[in-house]
Order: structure tokens, then sequence, then C-alpha cells
């Protein structure tokens, strides 16, 4: 496990290396990177503008929110996002390569051009998570449902990403699919999950669990009951989501692998 | 123990809607250390579907692969540190990075000591002449510079086994010959087991003393390259230019295959002695000049295809 870990830094770190010998497009990309991805929160800040409150929640509240499910999605992204390009490496051959090597496959393919400038959409939840923490009431156990609520929802982003990834080991045309699950996940959840019919809110708690990711530690750090009723503890069982997600994506990805069929030649 | 086992291996490849096509089927067959095995048949026979088990990329559908004592898919990782495998048709190195990080890495994640990857890049750098490449990238290289870049990746561990999946592809007949030596001494100097796949039949000539040849995803043959001559069928062939035209040469032992004014070529058997026949040539007819012709490999797997 420590191994991987710093053969992931190793092989890492040469990219990083590789993409620095052009500074200018480097900071053009990751400054065009946190400007887009700035541009859903401009959006909610345009309806605010004109309301007090979405689906109850005030503006400090929704940012919040967001920022929760901001910050999970980008270090999700930041972390395993090349594992998207499973379907072209595999295309290409490079998964055979990859698997003569010494080093855990998905280390291999997660570390293969790895990119900071995709550290750009974490500055940017940073940014509106720092300004949505001024408006909560703080007190010992909200930060740590807070922290637990950042780490949790990362990891359950890494494991989406990664176990819907893993379908390109039978269909390599799947990438598009799984974006509508992490990348859409992501959008629902910016907002209140009451503005939503109760059908989705069920959806992401027990189908996708992305509703873990924000919505049910934010209500406990925000102080609000559960609006459609549901209990209470769900607030303090992302970790357990975190958990169930990750032995599912560490099966589906074991399977695939086993399932390779390689490319002609 | 062999170091690689093979036994009654199949795999096969589901396509919607049609049969499953095994690509490799009931093959069996074990490398001891030290030998050079060249692994040859046509087009979509197995060859590389076979070394794909062999390093643990494909899982086999039945049978069994043993290399160095493991399953090779069961232990991929582990056992990727005991081989080397170079890809004829893709490169193992970061495309982007010069040559000498690409092999910085490798020592890195193989866990290779120090000194001894100083050791070994010295030799191979010095072997393949690769001193003035390492700070290109990649992606710049030409075919022959990255294949020799990607043999040296291949070999910087010390491993024990090395596949080659079509080494020579694409090169020039200067470098493929510069590859058959280099590969020659790695396998004298360190006992490297050499197990190549290939098209050119004059890599196996020049290097491997065992054939396996491959169709259907079977082993049609295993052993010499002689043998396999002689199971082939194979001929010689006597190449007369006599000093006039004349009808067909007619002498015991041998036939007449093709008559190009004075230039006749006759055929033998590949086992018997070319000396009575050009004796009686020599005798009955005035000859400008002979020679004798090794029997072609292509001729003789595709005789053996045949059956």
């Amino acid at each position: 496990m420590v191994d991987a870990l710093v053969d992931f830094g190793r092989i890492a770190r040469l990219w990083v290396r590789a993409s620095m010998a052009y500074p200018a497009s480097f900071w053009m990309l990751t400054f065009g990177s946190f400007v887009m991805t700035g541009l859903d929160f401009a959006a909610i800040l345009v309806i605010f503008g004109r309301v007090d409150a979405i689906g109850g929640f005030s503006l400090g509240e929704v940012a919040f929110l967001y920022a929760g499910t901001g910050l999970g999605i980008a270090f999700g992204d930041f972390v395993v996002g090349r594992v998207e390009r499973l379907g072209s490496m595999i295309r290409l051959g490079r998964l055979d390569t990859m698997m003569t090597k010494p080093v855990p496959l998905l280390v291999q393919v997660l570390a293969d051009e790895f990119a900071l400038r995709r550290l750009a959409r974490i500055a940017q939840a940073g940014a509106v998570f720092a300004w949505a923490a001024t408006t909560v009431d703080w007190n010992l156990s909200r930060v740590a449902v807070t922290v637990g609520m950042v780490v949790c929802g990362s990891l359950i982003f890494c494991g989406l990403f990664v176990m819907l990834a893993s379908i390109q080991f039978w269909t390599a045309d799947s990438a598009e699919a799984a974006n509508a699950f992490t990348y859409g996940g992501n959008a629902l959840t910016q907002y209140p999950l009451t503005v939503y019919p109760s059908e989705v809110v069920k959806v992401l708690t027990f189908v996708v669990p992305i509703a873990f990711v924000n919505w049910y530690p934010a209500l406990y750090v925000l102080g609000r009951s559960d609006p459609f009723g549901l209990p209470g503890w769900l607030q303090f069982v992302s970790p357990v989501a975190a958990a169930v997600v990750l032995a599912a994506t560490a099966l589906v990805w074991r399977t695939g692998v086993r399932h390779y069929r390689s490319t002609g030649s | 123990m062999a170091l690689i086992e093979v036994s009654h291996l199949t795999r096969t490849f589901r396509v919607r809607g049609r049969p499953a096509v095994a690509a490799v089927d009931d093959l069996s067959f074990a490398v001891e250390p030290g030998e050079m095995v060249g692994y040859i048949g046509p087009n979509g026979a197995g060859k590389s579907t076979t070394i794909k088990m062999l390093t643990g990329i494909l899982v086999p559908t039945s049978g069994s692969v043993r290399v160095a004592g493991v399953d090779p898919s069961r232990k991929r990782t582990q056992l990727a540190r005991r081989i080397g495998v170079v890809f004829g048709q893709r490169t193992t190195l970061w495309w982007d990075l010069p040559l000498r990080d690409s092999f910085d890495l490798l020592q890195k994640i193989y866990r290779t000591d120090p000194a001894r990857h100083r050791h070994n890049l010295e030799e191979f750098v010095e072997l393949l002449a690769l001193g003035d490449l390492l700070d290109t990238p990649v992606r710049q290289l030409s075919l022959g510079q990255r294949m020799r870049g990607d043999i040296t990746a291949a070999l910087l561990h010390d491993p024990e086994i090395l596949y080659l999946d079509e080494p020579t592809i694409g090169l020039d007949v200067v470098s493929k010959g510069r590859l058959r030596d280099f590969l020659r001494t790695l396998n004298a100097e360190r006992g490297t087991t050499l197990l190549l796949t290939t098209h050119d039949l004059q890599d196996i000539e020049a290097l491997c003393r065992r054939v396996i040849v491959i169709d259907h995803g079977t082993a049609v043959y295993d052993g010499t390259l002689a043998g396999l001559h002689q199971q082939g069928g194979s001929t010689r062939t006597l190449v007369v230019d006599l000093v006039d035209e004349a009808p067909p040469i007619s002498v015991p032992g041998a036939t007449v295959r093709r008559v190009e004014g004075p230039r006749q070529w006759l055929s033998f058997p590949a086992d018997s002695s070319a000396a009575p026949i050009v004796g009686a040539v020599v005798a009955a007819y005035d000859v400008a000049d002979l020679s004798v012709q090794e029997p072609d490999i292509e001729d003789v797997i595709r005789e053996l295809y045949s059956r």
C-alpha cells in the first residue's frame, strides 16, 4: 500500500514536471478551469439576486452545500480523474504495457499524465467553502462532521469515478454515461435536495449515494432537521456510505481487470 | 522444474451474437531456463494471446500457466519484476518523456539496486548505441531507436525471462542484424531465457535452436529448426549455370524445377548430400557456375500448415 502510494507520487511527479515544460499553457488551462467551474456558482448568485431562498435554504446554506459537493468531486477528480481515459488506454494498448510493470494497475492508470491543473477545481470549491463557512454557527462537533463530510465526499466520488470507469473494461465507450452519474450527481447536489421530488432524494440516498457527499452531513452542520422526515442518524453515516462505495468499487475494478480482453495483436 | 509451463491452455473470445472463438486451444509446452525459443505462426494463430497469458495480461479460459512457479494472472505485479516484455508494435516507455527519465523511473518502480541499474544501463547504452538519444523524448525517436530503448527498458531490472513480441517488425536490415547480435549476447552472457514471436524467419534462424509453430491456437510443431525442415519435407536447390542453353538436366537424385536460358534450378532432399549430384552434373555438362540454396523456412512452414 505504502509502496503503491510512493510509486504513484514518482510517476505523477514526472508528468507534472513534463507539463511544466510549457508554463504558459499550464497557467492558462488552470485559470480556464477555475473560471469554468466558477460559472456554476455564478448561476446560483444570479438566482439569489431574485429570491431570498432556494428550497427553504439561504444563500450561505446553499453555498455550504455547493462547496461540500464541489470539494468532494474536485478531490475525486484530482486524484482519480485519469481513470476516465481507461477506454482509450485499452484501445491504444497502453493498458497491456502497464500490466507488465510491477506497480498495481490502478496506480499506473491514475498517475498517467497526472495534471496539477485539476487543482483549480479544488481552489474554486475551496473559495466558496471559505465564504460559506463564515455564515455557519460553528462548534466542535460541527467541525468534526464537516471534516468527515469533505473526506468521505471525496472518497465517495473517487469510488464512483473508478467504479463507473471500470465499465469500460466491458464496453469501451461508456465514459459519457459515467459522467451522467458523477458530474450529473454533482450538479444535482449543488442545490438543496428540497427542490426535487422525494424519489430523487431516495435514489441519491440508496442507489447512487451522492446525498452522503454533502446533503446529510450539511443538514447537521447547518442545524436543520431532515425536510423529508428521514431519520437523523443518516447525517452521521457518510463514512459507512464511503466504505460501501469503495468496497463495491474494488470488486468491480478487480472483476473488470480479470475480464480484460486486450486488443488484437 | 521448467521456467515456463503451459498445460492444456485455452483462451476463447466471445464476440456478441457469434459463437466463442478459441484464440489458443489446448496448448501445452515447457521452456527450461536459458533456452531461446522461437514462437511462430501465421497472423491470428494465437501468438500474442499466448504471450499475454504468460505475462498475466489475459486470464486463461481453461488450462494452466506457471511462470517461475507462479500463476501470472493472479501474481501479475509480483511476476513483473522477474520478466521483461517488449511489444514490437507499442512502446512501454513514457511517450513524452526523455529516455533517461523513463529509465530512472523504471529503476525506482522496479526497486533495482542503483549500482546494478547504472551498470546495466551503461552496458546496454553501449551495446545498443543509445548514448546520443538519452535526452530525446520517446515520441521523437525512430522506430529502430525506440525499439532499442524499449529493449533496454525491459532488461534494466535483470529479468530471468525476456518476451519479445515481433521485435524486428519494421526494422531495416542493419538494425535487425544488430538486434539479433545483442539478443544472442544477452542469452550467452546472462543466461536470460528468450521467447520471441516473429514473422521474420531469419530471426529464428539466427537465434533459436528450438521452434514452436502454432496454428489455430495449437502447437503443430515443437522441436529443433533442423527437425522442422525434415518434417516439412524441405528441399535444397542446386543452381546450375551452363555454358550454353540445354534441355533440362537429367541426373539421378535431383529434379529440374525451372529453366531460364542457360540457368537451371534442380531440387533435391534437404537431408541428402549435394556432392554426388554436383559430380554427376559436372561430368555430363559444360558448367560455368554452381551454387546451393538452403531451404526456405517459410516454404517449410507453409507445407506444415497445409497438412
